[in-house]
């Protein structure tokens, strides 16, 4: 088969690795940015053993691959309890790579969280204190906006490295886009033996992470008015 | 009674006993200046006023309201300490304007929140504030745009807003350059009216000098010294207030 027949069958079938990749990254954002949220005040709760459990759980996964993560979320439940809550189907492993991903996502942005939250000078909410103003105001008219501007560098590096690491699901052959990619080395429509089709997925997640670093970028315009 | 009266403030910091029983009162439009070394407690003694420290023991009145009793136990409610806040002011050393607002927006932000007033009338005073700090030109400039002299005039004029009872200003020169010190300075000066009641922690003694109807110098957390400026600066009696005086002269 010519290069030209097979274009159109490699473009799908990589279109449509590439949705399961977008699925991927975009439910780990919505599911790793509030929760990273909650982990970070578990982090700095001043009741220690919480603090405690929180900080070692931060430990671990951030200590540990992400691959080696997925694994052991995907086979452990099956293999060590016999009991595979996943079920065998592309579903199963899309729903515990989505599982493994938030966790490991939610503990890197709890430490961006933390790390925000705490430049803001403590002079701002006492700014807003003997303004007579309350709580929720201080953190929603005050702080809110300036934590933002400090996470907001951290973060988008963290959301660029998101891009690539949902290649990581390739492990328990989630049929992300590198999967797809690698189907027609093995042999797949009538098409074996070529490795174009892998390399070709680069070029997604260049145009996918060039657009992101553009929206982010320009967020991150849109709060240089002021300087903390 | 007095418009302001402080009895036997006292507050610890674990073992650090910081005040010692503090005991003072100022009369309506009177001004106040705090001295002494570091560490003396003056600032805490401030803070405790705003209630951004809760004294463990003695009594905060203001217009016959008593707003603080160290002695009652039960932990005062978030919003009765919100309440007391709004009778005084306080201008930080390090400003501490809001960053993401223009100058007027940091002005009016808290009486809008809190309501006090339409937008026209917030909007108006807010103008007027700024004006009388001169820095009419500045309204839409955003504090990282201005120097900290005009900085701090802008956090005088966001204390005003509220019309506090106590006006408090916590070493408000000490963060400046040198030759920005004397505009600030000023505009303080030109809140003495009879209107403003002040209290104002300084190691500028000239300034406190001019400024105060009455000088409290604080040692170790006590007041060592109380009187008019002419007591303290002309004929201060205690050996400490002494060699404080000759010290910062020095400088």
């Amino acid at each position: 088969m010519s290069f030209i027949e097979q274009f159109p069958i490699v473009f799908d079938a990589l279109n449509v690795g590439f949705i399961q990749t977008l699925k991927l990254f975009l439910i780990t954002l919505v599911g790793a940015l509030p929760l990273g949220l909650v982990i970070s005040f578990g982090s700095m709760s001043k009741f220690k053993p919480l603090s405690a459990v929180v900080k070692t759980l931060v430990w671990v996964i951030r200590g540990t691959p992400l691959m080696l993560q997925l694994l052991v979320i995907y086979y452990l439940p099956g293999l060590v309890f016999h009991n595979n809550i996943w079920g065998s189907g592309e579903e199963g492993r899309f729903i515990a790579s989505v599982t493994a991903f938030i966790i490991n996502y939610a503990c890197y942005f709890s430490e961006i969280y933390r790390g925000g939250i705490q430049a803001v000078p403590r002079g701002q909410q006492e700014a807003g204190q003997v303004l007579g103003l309350t709580k929720s105001q201080i953190f929603f008219k005050i702080t809110l906006l300036q934590m933002v501007k400090n996470v907001l560098p951290p973060m988008s590096n963290e959301i660029i490295t998101l891009v690539k690491d949902t290649s990581l699901a390739r492990i328990i052959a989630l049929q992300e886009i590198i999967w797809a990619g690698q189907a027609f080395m093995k042999g797949s429509q009538g098409i074996a033996g070529e490795i174009w089709p892998l390399f070709f997925t680069g070029l997604y997640y260049l145009v996918f992470s060039g657009v992101l670093t553009i929206v982010l970028g320009k967020l991150e315009k849109k709060l240089s008015y002021f300087r903390t | 009674m007095s418009w302001l009266e402080v009895k036997n403030i006292q507050k610890s910091f674990g073992k650090t006993e910081v005040l010692k029983g503090i005991d003072f009162s100022l009369e309506k439009g009177e001004v106040l200046a705090l001295i002494g070394s570091s560490g003396s407690g003056k600032t805490t003694l401030l803070r405790c006023l705003n209630f951004l420290e809760t004294p463990d023991k003695g009594t905060i009145s203001v217009k016959d309201e008593l707003l603080f009793d160290g002695s009652v136990k039960t932990k005062i409610n978030d919003e009765q300490i919100r309440q007391n806040r709004l009778h005084f002011g306080l201008v930080f050393q390090n400003f501490n304007l809001f960053p993401q607002y223009t100058v007027l927006k940091n002005i009016t932000l808290a009486p809008t929140l809190l309501k006090k007033g339409t937008d026209e009338e917030i909007n108006n005073k807010a103008l007027e504030l700024i004006k009388s700090v001169g820095l009419a030109e500045k309204a839409d400039s955003y504090p990282c745009e201005l120097s900290g002299g005009q900085q701090q005039r802008v956090a005088i004029a966001r204390a005003l807003a509220l019309s506090p009872d106590v006006l408090c200003f916590d070493e408000p020169t000490s963060a400046l350059d040198p030759e920005l010190t004397g505009e600030v300075l000023r505009v303080i000066k030109e809140l003495k009216n009879g209107e403003n009641t002040m209290v104002i922690v300084t190691h500028e003694m000239n300034f406190a000098k001019n400024v105060s109807d009455k000088v409290i110098f604080m040692a170790d957390g006590v007041i060592e010294e109380m009187g008019t400026p002419t007591d303290l600066f002309e004929n201060p009696k205690s050996q400490r207030l002494k060699e404080f005086l000759s010290s910062s002269l020095k400088d």
